[in-house]
């Protein structure tokens, strides 16, 4: 058992719980960051990868979409190696009415989104694949964002301020004395150690798991609904432009260039349990058919990858629970002191990627009100450790630091053109870590072959770089290439079948990766 | 000014990446990525870099490829590998600029011009060491590298003089000599059309300009698209519906699937011609699968080590050349069963890729030496000339020995 004090705890490695420790840390407070799994894994990668310029809420939530605007601006200027400046149209389908159009331009005035109505001759000059029968285009300040690259560079910002970050460690109680929080336990998983942490306030950022994380604290009707939505990437950026539907929100609405993919999404169906999210045969049909409105060859191209994620909705009196979409993407803070008499402890919900950084604000806040201090935010003006450059990232980076060190360093994975030394400090980073840590971090077996021929050479250097012995390497590998299948099984058609075949001939057939010698039990974690 | 990629019509084929399931057949099979680091290799630039670049290039590396098409000939999945990589190229070049060397390179038609009235000082300082020196220094062409042999009398002249030997017994056929065929190669366009009215044909000639291949192949796409244009036009004005033939390998396939894949041109004239394009040997091949080719061919008993070049070998027509040799009594014919000669058009004359360019066609000299009795066959004028340098054996056309063996050579 391991012993540790902070003043805050925060629950939830996203990006919400990451941007509070950041926050809480940079404010001076000595912060623990506790997730159950890696930075990230949860909701915040599960998305389509969109920077909200704010014309997405322009007409169904006003606030939002202010909100979004500025801190789209924001986020450029503190993250720019997570953001891409892709820029974004909202079109008109022929599907659509073009006078949801002049309700937007009159929502981005209102709201100070900026939008520009363009020539559709210019938008289709642009973008060759658009449907060329679109009626009107309205160009935004729509980005790319990598949500792990996004969440790293926040945790790496707070333990700069002292911060610490623990991943892989699960909340297992909250510990109240006479109506005051006093301590948290968790348990490590790598390992299976219990750690007990003094601290006198918890920050519940867990997302869609906040109602269980509160009710480690006996309150149990804070009530979080799981909205969950499925996500496709397309092998290569049909389109280098964000693009949005200009409708009313709805499934399916928005194509989105991240790295080398092209995500289409999203479906918004409510969950029972965010752990056990599926991802539906009839959404993903639903999604091809939204795509190929927006691009009429979408049905050719080749989807590569399909998953699904949780919005953390908190519930709104004023819809009915059933009815995610139209729920508040606004946040909103629970105060557990007001609301069951626990001094110590905030839940926030809601909200989205864009304004994370907000909602650290926000919930910072709120307990330093709760605790009678004031101490002022500086998050949105102090850039993350090695972004003062204020660079953005583009899609070229790769292939531009390749092109610079391929003489000297091998490519591992080919598709993302992954180099050994970045895979290998990955590795050292996380040495308890499974391939699919080391993947949100480099981008490890995420194109086309899907692992097919990255993920064995990985395993040998895990082995090479005595990261691991032999029988974990073939666990983490078998592993691996599991949870890759989970996301190829549901798109599985045309391109992606050959590559499937083609891996199974090579991993199953040659080398066999099924009967390898492996532990006794397969790794799970 | 629209972007590069706007002004193309590239798009399917740079979506055939999506076909890609990275065997690494096309890395197998490249010419040059095993004999130079260099160059990543056609897999790497190709379906992988493309999904990095988003209309710019950063990946200068490119420019190693040497366009000989065997990326896209070898991929079993359909993937448009070189047409992937030229137009990353054209895209580096358009940003980064062309070399006054690769625009002068590139021009055979002016080089021919300039030089067949001085045909005898042309030649001479071609080959004067101290002249291909500054050569190099001033403009980049190796020194080494082997150079057009410029002749005293253009097809052209010799055309307009020329009477046909008897009268035509089949009709009318149209001939595309190509630039270096006027005025470089006009042995082998004289040759073509003798061994056409010799079986019958009426040959039309018409006036033909540049096809833009070699522009193109260096990343001029708006001069190699003017180029192949004019020259579309200029093969339709000889008539309708006439088989065009040609003498000039790799120059046919420009016009049959080049410009319309890898510089985006979707005319309905380009398709035209190319449709009725054949190259020599596969038409007299055809004739005679179709029992209509005389094979009144006197003995020619001699070995001859034949190479089809890479971009004969992209049009897939298979190796006929190779078979019409074949019906000459006595020839027996070699075939290389290399990739590239390594010259791809002008890639193995510049300076900083010569050596590449010799390391690629190393093992087919080699074959041309062990297995010649004093000439090698080749369908392309610019592999022709890079085999004749590199291994001093005599290098013609297939059609110099249906020539021969038809008792037409004076």
């Amino acid at each position: 058992m391991r012993h540790l004090e902070a003043e805050v705890v925060v629950v939830g490695g996203g990006s919400t719980g990451v941007g509070v420790a950041r926050d809480a840390a940079m404010r001076g407070f000595r912060t623990i960051l506790l997730e159950r799994a890696d930075l990230g894994q949860g909701t915040t990668s599960r998305f389509h990868g969109l920077l909200h310029s704010g014309g997405r809420y322009v007409v169904s939530d006003l606030g939002s979409a202010t909100e979004c605007a500025q801190e789209n601006a924001i986020l450029r200027r503190i993250q720019p190696h997570a953001i891409e400046d892709t820029g974004g149209f909202f079109v008109v389908t022929p599907d659509d009415d073009p006078a949801f159009a002049d309700d937007f331009l009159a929502g981005a005035a209102k709201t100070g989104v900026p939008a520009t109505e363009i020539p559709v001759a210019e938008a289709l000059r642009r973008e060759r694949l658009l449907n060329p029968g679109i009626k009107r285009v309205i160009e935004v300040a729509d980005g790319s964002v990598d949500g792990w690259a996004l969440v790293w560079s926040a945790a790496r910002s707070a333990q700069s301020h002292g911060a610490q970050v623990l991943t892989y460690h699960r909340a297992t109680g909250i510990q109240v004395r006479d109506g005051r929080v006093v301590g948290i336990s968790a348990h490590d998983v790598k390992n299976d150690e219990q750690v007990l942490i003094d601290c006198s306030f918890i920050l519940n950022c867990a997302g869609p798991w906040a109602g269980q994380v509160a009710a480690l604290a006996g309150c149990h009707d804070v009530n979080v609904i799981p909205g969950a939505g499925i996500m496709i990437a397309m092998n290569h950026r049909l389109v280098n432009t964000v693009i949005n539907r200009c409708v009313y929100p709805t499934d399916g609405d928005i194509l989105v260039p991240v790295h080398t993919v092209s995500i289409i999404g999203t479906t918004d169906v409510k969950a029972d349990d965010p752990d056990k999210l599926t991802i539906p045969r009839d959404q993903v049909q639903q999604m091809m058919d939204a795509g190929s409105v927006l691009i009429p060859t979408f049905r050719e191209h080749r989807a590569v990858h399909a998953w699904a994620g949780a919005r953390p909705l908190i519930k709104d009196d004023r819809v009915s629970s059933s009815d995610t979409r139209h729920m508040s993407r606004g946040m909103a803070v629970l105060d557990h002191d007001t609301r069951d008499g626990i001094k110590g402890m905030l839940t926030i919900g809601g909200g989205k990627l864009t304004t994370y950084r907000l909602m650290a604000e926000h919930i910072v806040d709120a307990m330093c009100e709760q605790l009678g201090q004031t101490r002022e935010c500086t998050t949105a003006t102090e850039p993350v450790p090695g972004e003062a450059d204020g660079k953005l990232y583009h899609v070229t980076h790769r292939l531009h630091e390749r092109e610079k060190n391929r003489l000297d360093e091998q490519t591992i994975c080919e598709c993302e053109l992954l180099a050994r030394s970045q895979l290998v400090s990955a590795m050292k980073e996380q040495p308890l870590g499974t391939m699919d840590d080391w993947r949100r971090q480099t981008r490890l077996g995420m194109g086309p072959c899907q692992g097919g021929f990255c993920s064995t050479r990985a395993a040998g250097i895990a082995v090479a770089e005595e990261v691991v012995d032999h029988e974990r390497a073939t666990g983490l590998l078998r592993l691996f290439l599991a949870n890759r299948w989970i996301g190829l099984w549901p798109i599985l058609a045309n391109d992606q079948v050959r590559q499937v075949a083609l891996d199974h001939w090579m991993l199953d057939g040659t080398m066999s990766v099924g009967h390898l010698p492996a532990l006794e039990t397969e790794i799970k974690q | 000014m629209p972007t590069l990629r706007e002004r193309l019509n590239n798009e399917l084929d740079r979506v055939t990446l999506d076909h890609c399931v990275k065997c690494t057949l096309c890395e197998q099979n490249c010419p040059v990525a095993p004999v130079t680091d260099l160059f990543s290799g056609p897999k790497f630039v190709g379906p992988q870099g493309e999904r990095f670049r988003n209309e710019f290039s950063v990946d200068h590396s490119i420019d190693y490829c040497s366009s000989c098409s065997t990326c896209t000939v070898v991929c079993p999945q359909g993937v448009n590998v070189a047409e992937i990589n030229s137009i990353g190229r054209a895209l580096m070049r358009e940003e980064t600029g062309i070399p006054l060397r690769d625009r002068l390179i590139v021009n055979t038609t002016m080089m021919g011009r300039m030089m067949t009235p001085v045909a005898p000082v042309a030649n001479a300082v071609l080959n004067n060491k101290l002249a291909r020196v500054a050569m190099e220094k001033v403009i980049g062409v190796h020194r080494a590298a082997a150079m057009p042999t410029a002749r005293s009398q253009s097809f052209r002249s010799w055309w307009r003089k020329h009477t046909p030997a008897k009268p035509a017994t089949r009709g009318p056929v149209v001939f595309f000599h190509g630039c270096a065929g006027g005025y470089f190669e006009v042995e082998t366009a004289k040759q073509t059309v003798e061994v056409l009215e010799y079986i019958g044909y009426e040959v039309l000639v018409p006036k033909q300009s540049c096809c833009g291949l070699a522009a193109q192949s260096n990343g001029l796409f708006d001069q190699a698209s003017a180029s192949v244009r004019s020259l579309v036009d200029q093969l339709r004005s000889a008539g309708e519906d006439l088989l065009i033939i040609s003498s000039a390998g790799s120059c046919g396939g420009m016009l049959r699937h080049e410009a319309r894949k890898i510089l985006g041109i979707d005319d309905p004239e380009l398709a035209d011609v190319g449709l009725r394009m054949r190259d020599i040997s596969e038409f007299l091949m055809d004739l005679h699968m179709a029992g209509e080719l005389p094979t009144d061919f006197a003995e020619i008993a001699m070995r001859v080590p034949y190479h089809q070049p890479c971009q004969v070998r992209s049009q897939g027509m298979g190796m006929p050349a190779a078979d019409l040799m074949r019906l000459i009594p006595g020839l027996e014919v070699v075939e290389s069963f290399a990739t590239c000669c390594g010259i791809a058009g002008t890639y193995g004359l510049k300076k900083e890729k010569y050596e590449i360019g010799q390391l690629v066609g190393k093992d087919l000299f080699e074959m041309v030496e062990a297995t010649n009795q004093g000439y090698a066959a080749c369908d392309t004028e610019t592999c022709r000339w890079q085999i004749e340098k590199s291994t001093k054996v005599t290098t013609v056309h297939p059609i110099f020995f249906i020539h021969k063996a038809y008792g037409l050579a004076r």
